[in-house]
């Protein structure tokens, strides 16, 4: 054979040896490339538990679950793009080229290796449209997240917002990623913990793009994510939806509770918000609109709000003198009208009537006797200890404090003691004669709608009252511990009867100011109040509870610079009662009136005339 | 004269099944790459796999109408296919299509035509006539113009650019060195390579030395060089008879300095006169990593997705490396990723097996030619299917740089194949009558 050719078979016999060599080294001996192949085409995702959902107290739905498309883009597949180009993507993404740029931008700068948001909460029929294209548009995909879907649109104060979490949230819990979402305020924040759930893991294929191409990879720490807990809601859905309603076009707030339990089955705050519309695709300019509303309507009136409580305070007033005895029912004193104006005609009332007339004398002089009965050795130091220990017996209802509440932000009112006012007098420098305008539950008294409404509570319970709280169960766990904790207010029973009487005949006497509230065939408690703003109208309060001798529900209705108590807070607390007590409306008439009023100009000439004296109950 | 059909019946049944072979393990491949791991194969003229199908077949048929040609068809058409294919390359310089900065494709519809391709067998076809004209390579003026011949196809084909089909032009080499080329060259060039290969790849990082501390790689491979040398040079001096041993032992030594003198002054020149980012440029021509981490992108993907193969590799359209698009152009010049990602060890010592078998069939064709034409003609077909292995697989492998060319009966195109196809049908009908040749 020639030796010429044997040279240029063991060449090709060389290289092919040299060639197996190397595959050998490649594929067997160096499992570096496996992992890097693995590491390259692999990436370890982890699945977004699904949210516990919210419930209302007859099982309802309240607040559910539907996705949502965001538009995304990976900075580093972006082509250099012509303006041309950008044109159509933009027209293509629905944004104007300016807004795309500039989302482009931000997106470059925070990285371009990592996904940002271009466009959020993109609807089903535009994600199909541009689904269908978006093969065109190299380095855009689309990232499904699911949003809170509010199915009945209420009770957005309460429910709170689950909005993307803040540097600072992804600082202090490492649960959360850039662009997850966390509860923000109301309940959705307090039980975040319970709805949030557990993430799962898995390893997906990717493609040198990024984009997921199979799914079907185990590895040993996958796991499925776990659902979070459900919350079961107290309110009441159909109560809450009419409260609602009828406080459109009016500012305040409604407070209803189931008095034996101390649930909440009703919570507004007027104005209010769709918080539907919060998590959709147009939640920026709606927030921006919310959020310059002189009128806040984001503000949680129901339980941040503080308002002087008005003559419904005469009650606290008259149950705690009665418990003091620094009075009887029987009890008169004359309505002179010296210190402290009235209305009305009455001159020598009892408690009873009293109450029913809400005199100012009367109770001027009741408080006078309670801090007047301070031990102390000039007349500054007795009203000192006097008003100490008024303000204890009064802590006892529950004001000054957040009543066991959990929601963030919700205010303790005030109840004025002695340092408050040394702090504002100087020591010794006040006495009664100074302070006796929060004998009527005016000046510097300041309590919450939910303080008023557990008021109302607690007089239908005869002097007890459960912490008001919004849930009755997390998952199947039940209730969580420390909601509805039974509170005493140290006042016998029996000092409530005269109270209660006279709060009945504020509602069934003809003349009474809180006739609006009469219900045919349940027997209402209530009590109006009329609290003074100057220059704008005043605010109209009521509270009640019904039916007298098996109460099941409780109200405060704050209506403000509307006019008297009688007049629209009665009126609207009685459609509630009526709708809890009997699963519907009767009165027509009375409705028709609430839902064609506009009350939400403090300034407005009066709506309907007045049909009782100004500045009244 | 014989009559055709006996003729036929000496047609090499291993070389055509090898060939057969080949293509089909090609075409499965191609459509494991242009489909990737997902979803049900697509058929249809307009996918890659689909117009390769058609290829396939128009080229059988073509190949097949070849062997009913007489042989002193080619022999007497030599120059005429030469001076076709050299028209078709001047021609694509003015009206080809522009793909990849490089004007090498006449287009026609959907289908490219690259008369580079074909070009290799105009160049075998001459190359065969003139050395059996002349009787072998054995004067100066042979071998330059033997050069020439190959030469002008390939200066054609540079003008393109393209740099990858010239050095495969470098396959006609061998069929040269057959002929009468003096060995010396080839083993020179081949040594010299060899030790710029081994010089760039060891002088591009620092090692950690015992008792000297960090310092260049390239060091150790003179010190191993220098070892393992002196080593040879001893156990030869112990292997070669007394008388020649003199002679041999001085010529080793000499060869040995000359290499390590070569090594060395490449490494000064590579370091001392090249700038950065020339060196740079070498550096990730050869897959070294370098500073910027996108320069070495192709070859650090390919290697990535070969050696995630293993001994049995991912399964056929289950490559994630290659299926999902992590390595370039990996239904052309880098399509042994995807084989040896899907087929792992196994599969890809096959392939280098197989394909080694067919040159070496090839070759041994050559050898048992009565007619110096055929024999010229078939070292001048293995030759080219040596270069492409070496050019395509070397590089997909890390050891030679990266210059894009074709793998024989894998990578996608068209004219690569048919071309191949018909040279091989050439081949085979002169072979069939290598007992009707006198001399």
């Amino acid at each position: 054979m020639d030796v010429r050719f044997r040279t240029v078979v063991l060449l090709v016999l060389f290289f092919t040896v040299a060639f197996t060599l190397r595959l050998i080294s490649l594929q067997i001996l160096q499992p570096e490339w496996k992992e890097k192949a693995v590491s390259l085409t692999s990436d370890r995702q982890s699945i977004p538990p699904s949210r516990g959902l919210l419930f209302a107290r007859k099982g309802e739905l309240l607040v559910g679950s539907r996705a949502a498309h965001d538009l995304v883009v990976l900075p580093r597949q972006l082509p250099e793009t012509d303006s041309l180009a950008l044109s159509q993507t933009a027209q293509w993404a629905g944004m104007t080229v300016e807004d795309l740029v500039a989302a482009l931008d931000k997106a470059k700068r925070y990285s371009r290796y990592k996904m940002s948001t271009v466009k959020r909460g993109i609807d089903v029929e535009e994600h199909a449209r541009m689904a269908a294209t978006i093969h065109l548009h190299p380095g855009f995909s689309f990232r499904t997240r699911p949003v809170r879907n509010h199915l009945h649109g209420v009770a957005g104060h309460l429910i709170g917002e689950y909005a993307e979490a803040s540097p600072k949230d992804l600082e202090i819990d490492p649960f959360y990623r850039l662009g997850d979402r966390i509860g923000r305020s109301g309940l959705e924040r307090v039980y975040e913990l319970e709805l949030r759930g557990v993430k799962g893991r898995e390893s997906v294929l990717v493609d040198a793009r990024n984009r997921v191409r199979n799914t079907t990879l185990q590895e040993g720490d996958d796991r499925p994510a776990e659902a979070g807990k459900d919350l079961h809601l107290t309110i009441d859905l159909p109560l809450q939806q009419l409260a609602e309603r009828l406080m459109q076009q009016k500012k305040g707030s409604v407070v209803a509770i189931e008095p034996h339990s101390g649930e909440v089955l009703a919570l507004v705050s007027a104005p209010g918000f769709d918080p539907d519309i919060l998590v959709g695709p147009n939640r920026g300019s709606y927030y921006n609109s919310l959020a310059s509303d002189p009128d806040k309507p984001l503000f949680n009136r129901a339980v941040k709000a503080t308002y002087r409580p008005g003559s419904i305070w005469k009650m606290v007033q008259g149950l705690i003198a009665l418990d003091e005895g620094h009075i009887q029912p029987s009890s008169r004193f004359l309505c002179d009208r010296n210190i402290i104006g009235c209305h009305g005609p009455h001159r020598w009332d009892d408690l009873r009537l009293a109450v029913i007339h809400s005199c100012n004398p009367y109770f001027y002089r009741v408080m006078k006797r309670m801090v007047n009965a301070g031990e102390g050795e000039s007349r500054f130091e007795q009203d000192a200890a006097g008003l100490d220990h008024w303000r204890n017996r009064v802590s006892a209802f529950g004001f000054g404090t957040r009543l066991g509440g959990r929601l963030p932000g919700t205010s303790t009112g005030n109840i004025p003691d002695s340092k408050y006012y040394d702090g504002i007098y100087g020591r010794h420098r006040w006495d009664f004669g100074t302070i006796y305008s929060i004998a009527i539950g005016e000046g510097e008294l300041l309590t919450t709608p939910l303080q008023m409404a557990n008021l109302a509570a607690t007089l239908a319970n005869r002097g007890w009252y459960r912490t008001p709280h919004f849930i009755r169960s997390v998952g199947e766990d039940g209730k969580p511990p420390g909601l509805g904790v039974q509170m005493d207010t140290g006042v016998d029973s029996v000092h409530f009867e005269p109270i209660i009487r006279a709060m009945q005949q504020v509602v069934e006497n003809p003349s009474g100011t809180g006739r609006r509230a009469r219900i045919r065939g349940i027997e209402v408690c209530g009590k109006t109040g009329t609290v003074q703003d100057e220059p704008r109208k005043d605010h109209s309060v009521f509270i009640a509870f019904a039916p007298k001798d098996d109460p099941r529900i409780a109200i405060s209705v704050y209506v403000e610079n509307s006019g008297f108590g009688g007049e629209w807070a009665a009126p609207i607390a009685a459609l509630l009662i009526e709708q809890y007590l009997e699963g519907e409306v009767d009165n027509d008439r009375r409705l028709q009136r609430i839902l064609d009023a506009d009350l939400s100009n403090p300034y407005a000439e009066e709506a309907t005339p007045v049909s009782a004296e100004p500045n009244a109950p | 004269m014989t009559r055709n059909s006996d003729i036929l019946r000496n047609i090499d049944g291993l070389t055509i099944l090898l060939f057969l072979m080949l293509a089909c393990l090609g075409w499965v491949n191609l459509i494991s790459a242009a489909t990737g791991p997902d979803g049900a194969v697509e058929w249809g003229l307009n996918t890659l796999h689909g117009k390769q199908g058609l290829w396939l077949v128009v080229s059988l048929v073509l190949g097949f109408l070849i062997l009913q040609i007489e042989g002193t068809f080619f022999i007497r058409t030599a120059w005429l296919n030469y001076a076709f294919t050299l028209l078709l390359c001047a021609l694509v310089l003015v009206v080809g299509r522009k793909v990849g900065g490089a004007r090498s494709w006449f287009g026609v519809g959907g289908f490219g035509i690259q008369p580079s391709e074909f070009a290799k067998m105009g160049a075998a076809l001459a190359l065969a006539w003139f050395c059996s004209k002349e009787g072998g390579l054995h004067a100066f003026g042979q071998r330059i113009r033997a050069a020439i011949i190959v030469g002008i196809p390939a200066g054609l084909i540079l003008l393109q650019p393209d740099a990858g089909t010239v050095l495969v032009f470098l396959g006609f080499v061998f069929a040269m060195y057959r002929e009468g080329l003096s060995g010396a060259v080839l083993i020179v060039g081949f040594a010299a390579v060899v030790m710029a290969v081994l010089t760039i790849l060891s002088g591009a990082g620092n090692l950690t030395y015992p008792l000297i501390g960090e310092a260049n790689g390239i060091f150790r491979f003179w010190l191993m060089f220098v070892a393992t040398a002196t080593a040879s040079v001893l156990l030869l001096r112990n292997a070669t008879l007394p008388r020649y041993r003199g002679r041999i032992t001085t010529r080793a030594i000499a060869s040995a300095l000359a290499a390590l003198i070569f090594s060395i002054g490449m490494h000064l020149a590579l370091e001392e006169v090249l700038r950065p980012h020339q060196r740079e440029r070498i550096q990730v021509l050869f897959g070294l990593e370098v500073d910027n981490p996108d320069a070495d992108y192709n070859i650090r993907h390919a290697k990535t997705a070969i050696g995630s193969g293993g001994w049995t590799g991912m399964g056929w359209r289950n490559g994630p490396m290659t299926g999902y698009g992590f390595v370039p152009e990996q239904e052309t010049d880098f399509i042994f990723c995807t084989w040896a990602e899907e087929w792992g060890l196994f599969g890809a010592v096959f392939f280098l097996i197989l394909f080694s078998s067919f040159i070496l069939r090839i070759l041994f064709i050559a050898e048992r030619q009565r007619s110096q034409f055929t024999r010229v003609y078939a070292y001048g077909v293995g030759g080219i299917l040596f270069m492409h292995m070496l050019i395509n697989v070397g590089m997909v492998l890390g050891l030679a740089p990266v210059i894009g060319i074709p793998l024989p009966f894998m990578s996608y195109g068209g004219s690569s194949f048919m071309a191949f196809a018909l040279m091989i049908a050439i081949l085979l009908r002169l072979d069939a009558e290598r007992f009707s040749v006198l001399r």
